[in-house]
């Protein structure tokens, strides 16, 4: 039943989230903050994730692929693909979960915890639509943004490791990269990335929102925040991936 | 003017406050007072919608707040300023960020004009110089200024004070209790102060309400309370040697 309980508490959380804005131009300079904080503040850690992913894909590859039936380009197609379809939406989207996800659950449920919340609602705001509306927005507007960031890094990373190590030649890489290329992928990996950002804000704010108690709560809260947005985005993974790739 | 008719609410099927009717006037300082746990807050929180209501109404000058839609209920909140125990000051904001916050929100003035009534504001609290310092950065008196300033910024017609003296040195707990005195009357608010400091209630208590085990035990004025022949009220009045002395020399 307490998952049936969550799950309308959730909906009801997001409508009233979604609902008219008291003042839509306060409400569009909070996007831009939240991208500066969500988005930009993130680049950092997607970019050195990616870079390394990306290398270790292309190393990993080339210890696989050792029959001398497997040409050597192919190296560079598993990087392009592992990293467009899995690991940029996917992976990028967990480590974001933890990062943003633990952030949001944690600034939420302490503006809980000391009224901040109840201030709000008192001068007549809408807490929900004030605080996580901004982040939702901010958050699905911008996580494609660094999904493809990641797809460029990770394969400039698997290049720029695998040539160092030996393992490919630019040439053979580059061949790998553009070998049958669909852009479809890209399109699969977006629309992945924009649902996981949607999990990824909404999620642990539903946890920061309804949190009671105090400091040890406001814990409690952001590790579940974390914990549910991860489940939630590798079963959204598998489902979009039935849904759009079978 | 606000009036609570036979106000009702449990948690978990224990009464918290049962039964409650009063008016807090216009103008005056209308006080709540009681020990810890006598459900004053959670008075305040239904009278203000925190809470849900399990009975009863709450007439915001004759508008039952629990006969209101959303919408209904946003527009008497507006009308609403808050001054929270610990302040809730929004951290992320400077202090005149947070007094320009609800102006920002409900008023189309200009930037310049935004600032000045924010500066009118933290003056009228007699707190300047410090509009660049974070709520980290303040004392507790400051920050309850602070709050003050916040809840007059859009010139409130009901003013809710949960324990503003809370944690302060005497000193500034007078300053605090002649601030919310004099906005009262100067800007007519009906203002409604929960506490348990005594003190307080002999400074500014026009009206007050005494509740004991979630009822209304006693009303009356300042006047009144030190001359009560109420069992409970005498007991919670007299707790202190202080106030037993004084209670000889009346």
């Amino acid at each position: 039943m307490n998952i049936f309980f969550h799950f309308g508490r959730y909906f009801i959380f997001i409508k009233r989230a979604f609902a008219k804005p008291e003042k839509f131009s306060i409400y569009v300079n909070r996007i831009f903050e939240e991208m500066n904080i969500l988005g930009v503040g993130s680049l950092g850690i997607v970019a050195i994730i990616s870079v390394f992913m990306g290398a270790v894909i292309t190393i990993q590859s080339a210890f696989n692929f050792e029959s001398p039936l497997i040409p050597y380009y192919a190296i560079g197609v598993a990087v392009r693909d592992s990293m467009i379809l899995e690991f940029s939406p996917a992976i990028v989207s967990l480590i974001l979960a933890g990062k943003v996800g633990s952030s949001i659950a944690s600034e939420i449920g302490t503006m809980r915890v000391t009224e901040q919340i109840d201030a709000l609602e008192i001068m007549g705001i809408n807490s929900a639509g004030y605080l996580i509306f901004p982040k939702i927005v901010a958050s699905v507007l911008f996580n494609p943004i660094l999904i493809i960031f990641s797809m460029f890094l990770g394969v400039a990373g698997g290049y720029i490791f695998g040539v160092l190590a030996g393992v490919v030649s630019p040439h053979q890489f580059v061949y790998g990269i553009q070998y049958d290329f669909r852009p479809f992928n890209v399109v699969y990996a977006l629309i992945k990335s924009g649902v996981f950002a949607f999990i990824i804000a909404s999620v642990p704010a539903y946890h920061g929102y309804y949190t009671k108690g105090g400091a040890l709560e406001v814990g409690r809260s952001s590790t579940k925040g974390v914990v549910y947005s991860s489940v939630l985005i590798l079963a959204f993974d598998l489902i979009l991936t039935q849904l759009l790739l079978s | 003017m606000i009036e609570i008719n036979n106000i009702s609410k449990s948690f978990a099927g224990k009464n918290v406050i049962h039964n409650i009717s009063f008016c807090f006037e216009a103008g005056k300082t209308n006080m709540i007072i009681g020990e810890s746990g006598s459900g004053k807050t959670t008075l305040l929180k239904c009278m203000v919608g925190l809470n849900e209501l399990d009975t009863g109404q709450v007439l915001f000058d004759g508008r039952n707040f629990y006969d209101l839609d959303f919408n209904g209920k946003k527009e008497i909140r507006k009308e609403i300023g808050m001054l929270f125990q610990g302040g809730a000051l929004f951290d992320s904001k400077t202090v005149e960020e947070n007094v320009v916050f609800p102006i920002s929100m409900f008023t189309d003035l200009s930037a310049s004009e935004k600032k000045d009534r924010a500066n009118f504001c933290l003056q009228r609290v007699n707190l300047e110089n410090a509009n660049h310092l974070y709520p980290s950065e303040l004392s507790g008196g400051m920050k309850k200024r602070v709050a003050i300033a916040r809840a007059i910024a859009v010139q409130p017609k009901y003013l809710f004070c949960d324990e503003p003296n809370s944690g302060l040195d005497p000193k500034t707990s007078i300053v605090i209790d002649n601030l919310i005195k004099e906005i009262t009357e100067e800007y007519n608010i009906t203002t409604m102060v929960i506490t348990h400091d005594m003190n307080s209630v002999i400074e500014i208590g026009d009206n007050i309400m005494f509740i004991y085990k979630g009822q209304n035990w006693w009303e009356g004025d300042k006047r009144e309370i030190l001359k009560t022949d109420n069992k409970e009220v005498i007991d919670f009045v007299y707790a202190t040697k202080f106030m037993k002395e004084l209670k000889t020399k009346l």
